[in-house]
């Protein structure tokens, strides 16, 4: 991984980690009910992978391979620490509403994962690159399965974003069906499985168009002279 | 292979690091830890005080509630295995009230944390749910948020009804279940008589304001 665009392309897209490497699925299905709980928790673990990443990445050759694991873990946790307080002092409600998976981001395999298949073998700079890559897949994962599932169960789109972007967003929620309309099971642990799985399929065929853009198919090999002609 | 230091030297470079990372670590969020300590408590503070005014209008008393809350000891019947706060309000012209925080063990995923204000002559002045993980769209309609089943405790004691009568109508008992959820008002329900119960008993310690000179009360 040397240029910076394979970076950003591998966290976004091509190694995203709620997609493709299907890493970090527990928070993932539990805390994306609503569109503004499933981005406060992308952000949060963002910035405990950022950290980490940079963190890891700075000190990576006065690490002893012996102690690595630990070490990482102690500077997870570190900066989960830091962040569970500075939401439960500024982020009341939402701190609240999260709850335990707050602390829980520590276990997210998505960061621990980083630290040891890349911030701790590249520059500091390409390990920042690969962490606001990686969880800004994450975070964009957590919001659209967060906005898929409110729709779906609630109605609604950006239910509550006030907690997170304060007093000014108060007006930002949209009723775009009629309350009681909504489908229950998608507010449950099997509807946030089957909207996953929906939402992985849906980035399978996504890229199998960006592959093959035109329906006839062009043949892999040219065994005659004469265009194949369309069917 | 080398001399037997060798794993020794390895071992001890290891721990060293791993115990600076470690301080680091541990002053890190001890810092960040006391600057945020004060904002954290009025936060807490603050969320409870919202919760009890929802109940009791601000002005509905005189007191401080922060400052005239009270410690009392463990009491398992109100689901409290460690000592807790009970906050009470004062007035010179009616009725204390003393907000219990009482947890129900058996809710349909767990524990439901409730505040259950009691006025002075038993009578529920109100209830709040303020934790629980009961099933959305069915359990979790015990929130006023969700709707106004809660407030069917209002105004309860236990003469009214009488305590057997305190269960869900499914049970023979006067409270309504919440459609396609049983469980969980049952916890309820049972919670808030338990309450009722832990109130008469105690309502002396419960209801002791500091008198002017500085004698004590005594504890039941």
């Amino acid at each position: 991984m040397n240029d910076y665009a394979d970076i950003v392309r591998n966290g976004l897209w091509q190694n995203n980690p709620g997609l493709v490497q299907l890493l970090g699925l527990c928070p993932l299905l539990a805390v994306t009910g609503t569109l503004i709980n499933g981005l406060t928790l992308g952000l949060a673990t963002l910035f405990v992978l950022t950290g980490s990443n940079v963190a890891i990445s700075v000190i990576r050759r006065a690490i002893p391979s012996a102690v690595r694991i630990p070490v990482f873990i102690v500077i997870i946790a570190t900066l989960v620490g830091v962040v569970e307080l500075v939401m439960h002092a500024y982020f009341y409600d939402l701190w609240g509403i999260l709850g335990i998976f707050v602390p829980l981001i520590v276990t997210n395999c998505v960061i621990m994962g980083r630290a040891e298949a890349f911030a701790s073998r590249w520059s500091t700079s390409r390990a920042a690159v690969d962490a606001l890559a990686m969880g800004g897949g994450f975070t964009a994962v957590l919001l659209v399965l967060g906005a898929l599932r409110e729709f779906i169960a609630q109605g609604t789109l950006l239910a509550d974003a006030d907690l997170l972007f304060g007093p000014i967003a108060a007006g930002w929620t949209v009723q775009l069906t009629p309350p009681g309309m909504g489908v229950l099971l998608a507010a449950l642990p099997p509807g946030a499985f089957i909207s996953l799985g929906l939402l992985v399929a849906l980035k399978h065929w996504i890229d199998k168009q960006l592959v093959q853009p035109s329906t006839d198919a062009q043949p892999a090999i040219q065994t005659t002279d004469t265009p194949a002609s369309p069917s | 292979m080398a001399s037997p230091n060798k794993p020794l030297k390895g071992a001890l470079v290891g721990a060293i690091t791993l115990a600076l990372v470690a301080g680091v670590g541990v002053g890190l969020v001890t810092g960040v830890r006391w600057l945020t300590a004060e904002r954290i408590a009025q936060n807490d503070e603050t969320a409870v005080m919202a919760r009890i005014n929802e109940m009791l209008p601000a002005d509905a008393y005189d007191n401080d509630l922060y400052q005239d809350r009270v410690q009392m000891p463990p009491a398992t019947i109100i689901g409290q295995d460690h000592p807790f706060t009970v906050y009470r309000a004062f007035r010179d012209d009616g009725p204390p009230v003393a907000i219990l925080p009482v947890t129900a063990n058996d809710g349909y995923h767990g524990k439901i944390h409730l505040l259950v204000a009691i006025r002075g002559d038993g009578h529920i002045q109100g209830v709040r749910v303020t934790y629980h993980r009961e099933t959305p769209g069915l359990g979790d309609r015990i929130e006023i948020a969700k709707s106004n089943w809660i407030l069917g405790f209002n105004g309860r004691s236990l003469q009214d009804p009488k305590f057997e009568r305190w269960r869900v109508k499914k049970d023979d008992g006067e409270f309504d279940q919440l459609t396609g959820a049983t469980i969980t008002p049952r916890a309820v329900i049972r919670a808030v008589r338990d309450a009722l119960v832990y109130f008469e008993r105690q309502r002396n310690t419960l209801l002791a304001q500091a008198p002017p000179d500085a004698g004590e009360e005594r504890n039941e």
